[in-house]
């Protein structure tokens, strides 16, 4: 399987978030907070080696603010 | 200037009818109701390179392709022009509003909707003129029934999914939208959400055909459009001109400048300023590009030489930064703290990394909120910064060339009136 099959980027509903930063901490590799603590997500897809770390970052989201979705 | 022939700087269609026309009058005018088919209509949608006039200028028979695809499909006209320095969706409805419910007509002929949604601002003139125009044409054998929807006259409302929340009995603010709204959009159904302007248009690209409409504006931007004059020119108005048409030619329809201007803002607040060397320019998004700007929603508002633009601009990107719905935090954190910096700037003696401040927030801004209202409003801060560099310089020196401070931008005050 090529790496792009099934690649999944990661996608923020900016409604329901409300910047507990978690998923930064959990994921500071593609996830930085703004000087208010709202999320910085990296638009590309997420590399094979971080979607076990970019699932629990997603499903410790309080507010269920970040998934992700297909590339 | 892109392939552009030479036009009269006024062109009337829109607004070929005497306004207040009766639909007998405007039938006299403009002739009756074409009976083309759905593929019909999307052709000739898309041979006559008709784009959305309401400011994100997307070609609109993709938009009524991929509408028709969908199950039970509705109509969204959005004339809810909540931007303060644009009138001609207020114009159009009242002037013409019989173009706009042609043009629903045709567009829900064309998806094969069953219902149409006409949403317009608590404006009384507009709201008495579409229910006259309704009352005059009554039922009409095969026409859709057109539920008027009244929404909140502020800036964001007429956002595409905030249309789309309100038209669902919500509150007209913007969602985040797993789905577009030409997938899932009022009440979960597919939605073409399109501007008045461009309904009218169609109503005419309908009765006159492609060749017709193409016979003014550019190659690759035909037609007219309606624009918003206000400013620094001698007879403030919404008027028609040809797309290309010389910016200089357009303040000229409204009296032209009324002194010397320093800028024009073009597209709206979420659009450019354009310095006064630029008025040469046509209007089409080809030739606007290089100065990052548009021609949005048609506002041309005329800055004279002795004010100050980034004091204007500091008050614009306040009175958005109170339009924001509040919702995502780049917007609710972002707008205030970029408003607040440029309000420095445009003061004596701004703190030293004021400018890098704004910078740095408005980097932050794109693509980070449920609507374009953040990404709008940066483009708009870019632009000043650009245009007005030499003034920033003047003022980090303590000197303003500015000899007026009376606004020219309309900013309306917006404390809390709700968004029902």
């Amino acid at each position: 399987m090529s790496p792009a099959v099934g690649a999944r980027r990661l996608r923020l509903d900016p409604v329901a978030c409300d910047g507990r930063g978690l998923c930064a901490e959990l994921l500071h590799e593609l996830i930085e907070l703004d000087e208010w603590g709202f999320p910085l997500i990296s638009p590309d897809p997420v590399p094979p080696e971080l979607e076990l770390l970019a699932l629990r970052a997603a499903s410790a989201c309080p507010v269920l603010a970040l998934r992700l979705v297909p590339a | 200037m892109t392939g552009a022939e030479v036009v009269a700087p006024s062109t009337l269609r829109l607004f070929a009818a005497l306004p207040g026309s009766s639909f007998r009058e405007h039938e006299q005018v403009h002739g009756s109701l074409p009976t083309h088919s759905a593929p019909e209509l999307i052709a000739a949608a898309e041979q006559a390179g008709l784009t959305g006039r309401g400011g994100a200028g997307f070609p609109m028979h993709r938009k009524l392709t991929a509408v028709a695809a969908g199950a039970r499909p509705v109509i969204l006209a959005n004339g809810s022009e909540g931007e303060p320095a644009s009138g001609k969706d207020r114009s159009l409805l009242t002037v013409a509003p019989h173009l706009v419910l042609d043009g629903i007509q045709l567009a829900a002929r064309a998806v094969g909707a069953q219902r149409a949604y006409l949403y317009i601002p608590r404006d009384a003139v507009v709201q008495r003129s579409v229910a006259e125009a309704l009352a005059q044409r009554g039922r009409q054998p095969g026409a859709v029934k057109v539920e008027v929807v009244t929404g909140p006259d502020r800036f964001i409302a007429g956002q595409e999914t905030a249309a789309v929340s309100k038209v669902s009995g919500g509150l007209a603010i913007p969602r985040f939208a797993q789905q577009p709204v030409y997938e899932k959009g009022v009440r979960g159904r597919p939605t073409l959400v399109q501007n008045v302007e461009t309904l009218a248009q169609l109503a005419l690209v309908a009765r006159h055909g492609p060749a017709w409409f193409r016979s003014v504006g550019t190659s690759a931007e035909p037609g007219t459009m309606l624009v918003t004059v206000s400013g620094a020119v001698a007879r403030p108005q919404v008027a028609e001109v040809a797309l290309g048409v010389e910016i200089a030619a357009a303040l000229d329809v409204a009296g032209g400048p009324t002194g010397p201007l320093g800028a024009v803002l073009v597209g709206g607040y979420h659009g450019a300023w354009l310095p006064a060397s630029a008025l040469h320019e046509p209007l089409s998004n080809a030739d606007l590009k290089k100065y990052g700007a548009t021609v949005g929603a048609g506002v041309l508002a005329a800055l004279p030489a002795e004010r100050c633009g980034l004091v204007e601009t500091a008050r614009v990107v306040t009175y958005l930064a109170g339009e924001s719905a509040r919702q995502c935090g780049p917007c609710l954190n972002g707008l205030p703290a970029i408003a607040g910096a440029l309000s420095e700037l445009a003061g004596a003696r701004p703190r030293r990394g004021a400018r890098a401040d704004v910078e740095r927030w408005a980097g932050l801004m794109p693509r980070r909120g449920a609507c374009a209202h953040p990404d709008g409003t940066v483009s708009f801060v870019h632009s000043a910064l650009r245009v007005f560099a030499a003034e920033l310089a003047g003022h980090e020196r303590g000197r303003c060339t500015a000899t007026s401070s009376t606004p020219v931008l309309p900013t309306p005050r917006t404390a809390e009136r709700g968004w029902r």
